[in-house]
């Protein structure tokens, strides 16, 4: 048993490849946990300035394909909402109604000065933050963040979806 | 004429052939509509009968803003305004309120901003291109013009230190002198543009798909684009010669050399092909800069020095004398001109206007910005009617809106 453990492959936390065999090894929930890390599907929901900055971390320079990150256009196939830009008054009940579509488990990241706090805009038509009406997971500052950054918010969802427990479901 | 009283009701007579009409809602999420623009549409089938777009849902008081600011500090916000153009709107800002406060540009300054603003006329050319093929379904495209795009932005962070939100001018000059990498870099792009220019038409330009989504589209005729106040390319492609940095020059274009493409059809097709030419135009025009290059200064002597104050000043007081304000301008400058100015530029998507009304402090007492944007969704409803809702898409690609403008 000893010898058969250290030919197992370590591809994720507590997640285990038996090498020849084609299987894995792992507790369900950190599977499950794993497979939702490598699938996180966004919404392609733009609202300002964020939103060509996160179109360039979806092209070829940065390719969020490689990540297992592939923009949905409808939030009911989507499971992360990337609030990409300034949500205004007017905007926010649709920013909620496009989050109340998405099929649990969801994620949501406020990308940006605006999202995270209103940023410059602190005048009478602008949420001052997205957390006064979601529950933000991630925090990206900047203003607009450069590409990586929104790509280390992602693995930071990533990280986060990993250690888990109990949030979505019993099972997990 | 009628009066109602409060039990009286009115029968609203029903058209023949209401009961068939589908109301259906485009946006404000929406991949296709750019942004956060809701369009609400009435429909036959499929073809649109009233198109009625409506705006507003990124409203973020950049007007109501500027008017407790300094003039310096508005600078900021102008970057958040055509956020993919960032560039030309600090010009654009800078050139109207110089022109109030009569501060003089140096000449190395004038050329580094007409440099900066064909760069970001061509970022925002290429975006353009990128969700409007995107949008009537050449993946393809996105992909050549996002690499181009990333040059110049990258440019832009070495030159001023942010990619979109640049603001790269100051009040009588530019904020950083360019270095010898940036030129050599700009050269080089320069030199390999056209034949990606090219490229990009080897993809679209004979397309069998992509000419019957656009030809005939969204045809707007000369006399009808003048009267919807269409600018820039949206009215190019109709055949009127309009480009302001023709007709009315600022920051020196007098002094360049280039031609103003213009369509004759005046469809989406025609539109497209007048901003190809644009690239081009946009590429010699920055080709010029690069060897017309004078040295000197890069902020004019009378530019306003700009101080911190020792003690923040309170948020709340802004009815104060300039140097009282935030950020204060030195010398003996703290009387502002009296009077009002409308300044108007040529930014990508066609005539950015800002409008000021001074009463002398160290803010505007009102801030207008004429953006072309929000002039352009107005024309939706007319360009709008009659057509498909896939056209409808095509139609607000070529009329190239960015809502940050448009709702400002």
């Amino acid at each position: 048993m000893g010898k058969m453990n250290n030919n197992l492959v370590q591809i994720a936390d507590g997640i285990k490849f038996i090498p020849g065999a084609s299987a894995i090894v792992a507790p369900l929930n950190k599977l499950i946990n794993w497979g939702r890390a490598g699938s996180i599907w966004p919404a392609t929901f733009g609202l300002a300035c964020c939103a060509i900055e996160m179109m360039v971390a979806g092209s070829s320079t940065n390719d969020l394909d490689r990540f297992g990150i592939i923009f949905r256009a409808s939030p009911r196939q989507a499971d992360c909402l990337i609030l990409a830009g300034t949500i205004t008054k007017k905007m926010a009940p649709v920013v909620r109604r496009v989050f109340d579509q998405m099929p649990e488990p969801r994620y949501v990241l406020a990308m940006g000065s605006c999202a995270c706090t209103g940023g410059v805009f602190d005048t009478y038509a602008v949420v001052q933050g997205a957390d006064e009406f979601l529950p933000v997971d991630v925090y990206i500052p900047g203003c607009p963040p450069r590409p990586e950054a929104l790509l280390e918010g992602l693995i930071k969802l990533q990280e986060k979806i990993m250690q888990e427990q109990g949030r979505w479901s019993n099972l997990v | 004429m009628i009066t109602l009283t409060d039990t009286q009701t009115i029968d609203i007579p029903v058209q023949s052939g209401d009961e068939d009409r589908y109301h259906l809602k485009l946006g404000p999420q929406h991949p296709a509509t750019h942004g956060v623009l809701r369009v609400d549409l009435d429909l036959d089938g499929e073809t649109i009968l009233t198109c009625d777009p409506k705006v507003g849902y990124l409203h973020r008081g950049f007007e109501k803003l500027a008017e407790h600011r300094t003039y310096a500090q508005n600078i900021v916000l102008t970057d958040r305004l055509d956020y993919i153009a960032a560039m030309s709107n600090n010009v654009g800002y800078c050139e109207a309120v110089e022109r109030l406060l009569a501060i003089e540009v140096p000449e190395r300054a004038k050329m580094l901003r007409v440099m900066v603003c064909e760069m970001s006329r061509i970022s925002s050319h290429l975006l353009w291109l990128a969700t409007h093929a995107l949008d009537i379904g050449a993946m393809t495209v996105f992909l050549y013009c996002f690499r181009e795009r990333e040059v110049l932005l990258e440019l832009f962070a070495e030159l001023c230190g942010a990619r979109l939100t640049t603001t790269y001018t100051r009040l009588g000059g530019v904020r950083q002198d360019v270095t010898r990498s940036i030129m050599k870099k700009l050269d080089k792009f320069v030199e390999d543009f056209p034949a990606c220019i090219e490229e990009y038409e080897t993809l679209i330009d004979t397309n069998r798909i992509w000419l019957k989504r656009t030809i005939g589209v969204g045809q707007v005729s000369a006399e009808k684009a003048l009267d919807l106040c269409l600018t820039g390319a949206s009215l190019r492609g109709s055949g009127v010669d309009y480009d302001i940095r023709k007709h009315m020059p600022y920051s020196g274009y007098e002094k360049f050399e280039f031609d103003v493409p213009t369509g004759e059809t005046g469809d989406t097709y025609a539109r497209y092909r007048c901003r190809m030419e644009e690239l081009r135009q946009s590429n010699f025009i920055l080709r010029q800069c690069i060897e017309m290059m004078p040295p000197g200064p890069i902020l004019g002597k009378d530019a306003p020095d700009l101080i911190m104050p020792i003690k923040p000043a309170n948020k709340l007081e802004v009815d104060v004398p300039a140097k009282n304000a935030l950020i204060t301008l030195i010398e003996d400058r703290d009387v502002f001109m009296e009077g009002d100015i409308y300044v108007a530029t040529e930014v990508p998507k066609g005539e950015l206007g800002f409008y000021f009304i001074s009463d002398g402090m160290g803010r505007p007492y009102r801030m207008h910005i004429r953006s072309p944007s929000f002039i352009h969704i107005g024309a939706l409803s007319t360009m709008g009617q009659g057509v498909m809702i896939a056209d409808l898409i095509a139609i607000i690609g070529t009329l190239d809106v960015v809502l940050g403008e448009c709702d400002r």
